[in-house]
Order: structure tokens, then C-alpha cells, then sequence
């Protein structure tokens, strides 16, 4: 079996994280209950013949993935593994609105044609003229895992060389009012620097894109080795349990683990899942989080493998993403775990090249 | 006519999005596929549900879309002498 890589990575995000020269350098802060991705400027990758027909989640998806191949010196690709929890929420906003204000008469094709989940991944296999294995991913929080998980069985079995792989979701207006109603998304702003002090339901919900080029190949501009990824739907046992059987599949200890990144998204009810880790099994271990940074998407734990590829590459650790005061120095290996409402939990464990 | 016109143009821009197009931008013997507004199928099939949504008229052969469209002049004309509503 091939060991997989993460060769380049593009990021979109409530942060600047388009450029590949930065780090983290500057923080954005927000006092909102609702964050937007910051826009790089999308005509300097689309074309306005391309964009004119594009909302946000396709254009951040495609910029992003055109960021991650342009770092690695590709024209293309073998494979397009997209995940998404929602798809393209504001075309299907257009079009399900268009149905009702219309009386089911009159609907046009683009809004239709643009609001089905996989139009991210089809328009960078467009773009690309890739004809390759395309495929999308719609498990909830757990999509851009499953995704994950498809490339590296590909890459390990040698079925493909190189695979384009993100998570991407966009914020919609109406949906996010559904959201508030049930109290998803929390009814205060809160500011991000405070987000885990919150004693409210909900999160702080945002949008993003995160793509990588995986491969079987390293190289010495690689970011990490993907060692293993699981995912669990619902838990039959309590998160430690699940976090020992992981580790012991992957014949490691606690001790092995030089950097824990945890999804905390500030909701009062379930983030016992991770303060259980954090208090528990790695109390010693330092401790990472970037929902503040980033918001809460279905997708956001791709920010997560963003962050925690990066701090393996660079060595450097921001310090607006520390949990604790442990300090560490050398991050060889990498241990990330997400969970969303207490499903859809998942553990990614990522070493340096 | 010349009101006809100046709407077709408006709701070209808006509804198929044209960025980089201004209302001005457009003559009205443009041609509106091709070399011209570059418009394509898609954007037919907009164009199509436009006729019928804001003027009554019902293409129910696509084809004939390929001459009423050709320019803001040529498409005017056939609102004109088409409408119902």
C-alpha cells in the first residue's frame, strides 16, 4: 500500500487564508452569530464569462482548488473528490422560490442547473477539461472526511496518482433563519476571542472552501502524510474509548501525539465531546482550535486539516489557536478530531513528511 | 419601440448576469450569440422563459429562437407584433 501526502493546499475562509505566503499572520475578529468567507478577488482566477452564472459556494470551491493545483505545479488531476454538507444553498434557494413565486411555470434552467451538489466539482473538472474520476460527498459533517477517505483508498491501491479533494459550503440567508428558529446557530453575536466561554446553544455558523492535492508521490514541498482517517456516525461508546481504539489501530499512545486540533464551536450542549479529550486522556497534550477563525460549516473540519497542515509544514504554531499553555516545539504527528451536534464524529490523524 | 428596447437590455443584463456588460454597452443591432454578447445555450433557454414570462409569447420550437434572438432590434420586433400581455 502507497503512504499519502498532502502536496499543496487552498484555503477560503472567514480568514485571509487565500494566500499560500501567509500564515495566520493577521486575525480577523468578529462579534457576529454569522461570519462570511473573505473574497479573494475571484476575477483574477474566473473569467466573468465563467462567474456570471457562479454563486459563492462554486466560485470559493473552484478559487481554492485552483490555488492548491497551482501550488503544486499541476495543469490536472487523476481524480475530483468534493465534499459538501449542503451543496449550493443559494441557487436552490433561487430556484425552489422561483417554483412558488411562478406557480411551478416559468423556471429557468440556471438556477437548476446550478443548485445541485456536485456543481463545484463539475465545474472545476470544466475548467480543468478533467474527465477523470468526479465525485461528491454528501455525509453532513462528515462529508469532506468521506471524501478524504475515497482519495486515500484510491492513492494507497494506486488507482490514481493525484487527487484534488475539499470541502466547501456556502451561507444562505433562508436557511440560516431555519437554523436561528432552532437555535443552530446561536441567537447572540459573540466574539471570537470568547466563543469558548459561551454558555449558549448553537454555533457561530460561516462558510469556507478548503481543497488539497493528495498523492501517492511525496514531495519535498509535501505539507504532510495523511496516516489514517475514521468516521462514526453515532457513538456506542463514550469518545475516549473511540479515541484509545483509533490510536491503537495505529499502534500509538497517547504520549505519540504531539498536537491535538479540536472542532470546539462554543455550543454549550456538545462540546463535552471535546472537553472530554481535553481534560481527559490529552490533558497533558497540547491543545489546538479554529472554529473561532473559521465558523461552523458542515465542512469546517477542513480547516481543521488546513490549520494543522500547515503548523506541520511551517513548524509554527499561531498563538490565536491555542487552548491551553502547554508548549510544544517539534509537531511530527497530529491528531484531529471534529464531531457536529454530537454526530458525525471523526479522527484524522496527520504526520510530518 | 425605443422603451422596449432599453427593458430587453435591462433584463438581459439582470437575468443573465452579464458582469462585465453595461445597458450602454449594448447596440441595439448587436448580434446576441456568437461574436457579439457571446450569449449561449443556456442562456437561450432563458431568453425563452423571459418571452413567455414578461410578454406571453410561447416559443414551441426552440429553433425559432435562433432568428427571433439574433439582436435587441430583431427580438423588439417580434415582441412587438407577438405580445399578449
Amino acid at each position: 500500500m502507497k503512504a499519502v501526502y498532502i502536496n499543496s493546499v487552498g484555503s477560503i475562509s472567514s480568514q485571509k487564508t487565500f494566500d499560500n505566503s501567509s500564515f495566520l499572520d493577521e486575525i480577523i475578529s468578529y462579534d457576529d452569530n454569522i461570519i462570511l468567507a473573505v473574497d479573494p478577488n475571484y476575477k483574477d482566477y474566473i473569467s466573468p464569462a465563467n462567474s456570471r452564472r457562479m454563486a459563492k459556494g462554486v466560485k470559493m470551491g473552484v478559487v481554492a482548488s485552483k490555488i492548491a493545483l497551482n501550488e503544486a505545479n499541476l495543469d490536472t488531476v487523476d481524480a475530483i473528490i468534493t465534499g459538501t454538507g449542503m451543496g449550493c444553498l443559494k441557487d436552490s434557494k433561487k430556484f425552489l422560490s422561483a417554483i412558488i413565486d411562478n406557480d411551478e411555470q416559468f423556471l429557468t434552467p440556471t438556477s437548476f442547473i446550478q443548485s445541485t451538489h456536485n456543481t463545484v466539482g463539475g465545474q472545476i473538472a470544466l475548467g480543468l477539461q478533467c474527465k477523470g474520476y468526479n465525485f461528491t460527498y454528501v455525509h453532513a459533517s462528515i462529508s469532506f472526511e468521506s471524501a478524504v477517505l475515497d482519495a486515500k483508498l484510491m492513492l494507497e491501491n494506486n488507482e490514481a496518482n493525484t487527487v484534488l479533494v475539499g470541502g466547501v459550503d456556502e451561507i444562505e440567508d433562508y436557511t440560516c433563519s431555519l437554523h436561528k428558529l432552532v437555535n443552530h446557530i446561536k441567537k447572540e453575536k459573540v466574539n471570537s476571542t470568547d466563543l469558548l466561554y459561551s454558555k449558549t446553544e448553537g454555533a457561530v455558523f460561516s462558510e469556507g472552501a478548503n481543497f488539497f492535492v493528495l498523492s501517492n508521490l511525496k514531495q519535498d514541498s509535501s505539507y504532510a502524510q495523511i496516516v489514517a482517517i475514521s468516521t462514526y456516525n453515532t457513538l456506542k461508546t463514550n469518545i475516549t474509548d473511540v479515541a484509545n481504539t483509533f490510536l491503537k489501530e495505529n499502534n500509538l499512545n497517547i504520549e505519540a501525539i504531539d498536537l491535538l486540533v479540536l472542532g470546539n464551536n462554543g455550543d454549550v450542549t456538545y462540546d463535552r465531546f471535546y472537553n472530554e479529550l481535553s481534560s481527559g486522556i490529552f490533558e497533558n497534550t497540547q491543545q489546538v482550535y479554529y472554529k473561532h477563525l473559521c465558523g461552523e460549516f458542515n465542512t469546517a473540519s477542513s480547516f481543521g486539516v488546513w490549520l494543522a497542515s500547515k503548523i506541520l509544514k511551517t513548524q509554527k504554531l499561531p498563538e490565536a489557536v491555542k487552548l491551553n499553555d502547554i508548549q510544544g516545539s517539534n509537531y511530527k504527528t497530529i491528531l484531529l478530531y471534529n464531531q457536529y451536534r454530537g454526530e458525525n464524529h471523526s479522527f484524522t490523524l496527520l504526520r510530518r513528511c | 419601440m425605443d422603451d422596449l428596447k432599453q427593458e430587453l437590455k435591462e433584463n438581459i443584463v439582470e437575468q443573465l448576469n452579464l458582469e462585465d456588460i453595461a445597458v450602454e454597452d449594448i447596440d441595439d443591432n448587436d448580434m446576441l450569440f456568437g461574436d457579439g454578447l457571446g450569449l449561449d445555450s443556456i442562456d437561450a433557454l432563458e431568453l425563452i422563459v423571459m418571452l413567455d414570462k414578461n410578454y406571453g409569447i410561447k416559443l414551441t420550437d426552440p429553433k425559432e429562437g435562433r432568428a427571433i434572438f439574433e439582436s435587441i432590434d430583431v427580438m423588439a420586433k417580434y415582441i412587438f407584433e407577438n405580445r399578449t400581455k
